[in-house]
């Protein structure tokens, strides 16, 4: 670690702020059915995920490479190139987390690192194929898999249960979802902290300051580790509110339905290496299970939101990463000027963030999606989604922003990214 | 670039099966103990047979549950 180079602690310290916003993006993706259907208190869901994401990062240590390696070529690939897409991912992440879309961290980061290692190197070091079969036909499959697999596991177990209720139904299907959540956050813990600690490893041995094939440090793991269970602990509350309220009514039923398919989607593809986001699964089991009760209402306007963000994410990324690879290259200076443009962004979407806060207190109110609490069982989305549309911003700030946001979003980040480069 | 329909089918199968089991038989565990509550309640018996089935339906349950976290560890 003797030629611990600047630009080498630039992009670790980096790595793990994107490590953290991995963490309280994706706290979601465990804890949303669980704290909607009122199975655990938020506080305590969150501590719990955090804890088992930390586990989860010690257990394994082979590293999940899978984002460094197939997609670009490496040898294309400086620590700048690396710096450019992180701070794509973060920004995507954030803006994301604003107005409340759960989407893959996992796409944010490989659209940053194909969008910087593009302009690193030029479209001839992505690979397309690897494109299609990594990133595109998962993002499809995943919500179909577990959506399927919710739907009709939601329908059984209405059909079984009918005759279930009373104390010892409502502890059981408690128990079963922070079962199932737990392990969804185990298994988050181990593909996505390890996913930060590869991209430090490779950050790392690129910039000379570890031997080729290392296996990460032992600060890496740690740091990685602490750094994602301080985020899922901090919760993504405007993430948890849209998956848990936003997409359907969550019954204990479904809800557990819900992460029961998801655990064994998320565990299923992971162990026969077709890898699945986290986060397309849940999303999918939800709405699967939203489908699957009679009565039940999948709110689709929430759910199209969703699936733009999803298909924006890659691209977004890619496009902040490419600008920002282009801006390192102009030398120290312009690897500070996105390190302050990074900064300052962050800081801004937090202020952003607070002009409407959603925490701990008011994760389960509903007006969020524009429903009111007392609205949530009328029959039609339609009236909801018109009283959305109507309501005054104020009132319904996300729904309000959402509209606004999502088209801004893919250019937003671009123009902004380029400005340094223009003031050249 | 060629698809791995395989991993792909087989990831759908596995998930469908493994979903809709386990939660087959955590709702009849579920509907065991309830049944036994009400059981008790009304003071007939009856419900011992109910409540050995539950605690079977669990008892797989939780071996799920273990191997699942088998697969995150190895």
């Amino acid at each position: 670690m003797e030629s611990f180079s600047l630009i080498l602690a630039i992009v670790v310290i980096t790595a793990l702020a994107f490590d953290f916003t991995n963490g309280f993006h994706d706290t979601a993706n465990a804890m949303a059915t669980t704290i909607s259907t009122g199975a655990l208190k938020p506080k305590v869901a969150v501590a719990m995920s955090a804890v088992l994401n930390l586990v989860g990062a010690f257990l394994s240590v082979e590293v999940a490479n899978t984002i460094s390696k197939g997609l670009v070529d490496e040898s294309g690939i400086r620590p700048e190139v690396i710096f450019a897409a992180l701070v794509g991912a973060i920004l995507w992440n954030l803006l994301t987390w604003l107005v409340g879309l759960p989407s893959s961290s996992s796409h944010a980061l490989m659209g940053g690192l194909i969008g910087a290692t593009v302009a690193s190197a030029g479209f001839g070091a992505v690979h397309g194929g690897a494109l299609i079969t990594k990133v595109l036909i998962p993002a499809i499959a995943a919500p179909l898999v577990a959506g399927i697999a919710a739907l009709f596991a939601t329908r059984l177990t209405y059909s079984l249960g009918k005759k279930s209720d009373g104390r010892a139904a409502e502890k059981g299907h408690r128990v079963g979802q922070i079962a199932s959540a737990g392990l969804v956050s185990l298994a988050h813990g181990t593909n996505d902290a390890q996913k930060t600690m590869g991209i430090i490893t490779l950050a790392l041995i690129t910039g000379g300051a570890l031997a080729p094939g290392s296996n990460p440090p032992v600060w890496v793991i740690v740091s990685a580790g602490l750094a994602i269970a301080i985020g899922t602990y901090l919760g993504g509350w405007r993430i948890i509110r849209t998956m848990g309220k936003g997409l359907t009514d969550l019954q204990p039923q479904q809800g557990f339905a819900a992460q029961t398919s998801a655990a064994t989607a998320i565990l299923a593809s992971s162990h026969l290496g077709f890898s699945l986001s986290t986060t397309h699964v849940v999303s999918g089991s939800v709405m699967g299970a939203g489908l699957g009760r009679k009565g039940g209402v999948v709110r689709w306007s929430t759910a199209t939101r969703m699936f733009v963000a999803w298909g924006l994410t890659l691209p977004a990324a890619a496009l902040v990463g490419a600008g920002a690879e282009a801006v390192t290259r102009l030398g120290s200076w312009g690897t500070a000027a996105v390190a302050v443009f990074l900064v300052a962004s962050s800081a801004a979407i937090w202020k952003i963030s607070r002009r409407e806060v959603v925490d701990h207190t008011n994760v389960n109110d509903t007006h969020a999606d524009g429903t009111p609490a007392d609205g949530a069982e009328e029959p039609a989305g339609v009236i909801t989604q018109a009283m959305a549309a109507v309501t005054p911003p104020p009132a319904s700030p996300v729904a309000g922003d959402l509209t606004v946001t999502i088209p801004a979003q893919a250019s937003a980040p671009a123009p902004a990214a380029t400005p340094p480069a223009a003031a050249v | 670039m060629n698809i791995d329909w395989a991993a792909l089918g087989s990831v759908f199968g596995v998930s469908l099966g493994a979903s809709v089991g386990l939660v087959a038989l955590f709702t009849l565990g579920i509907a065991g103990l309830s049944r036994r509550e009400r059981a008790v309640a009304q003071g007939s018996g009856g419900g011992a047979l109910a409540v050995t089935g539950a605690y079977a339906c669990f008892a797989a349950c939780a071996a799920a549950v273990a191997y699942g976290i088998y697969l995150i560890v190895a």
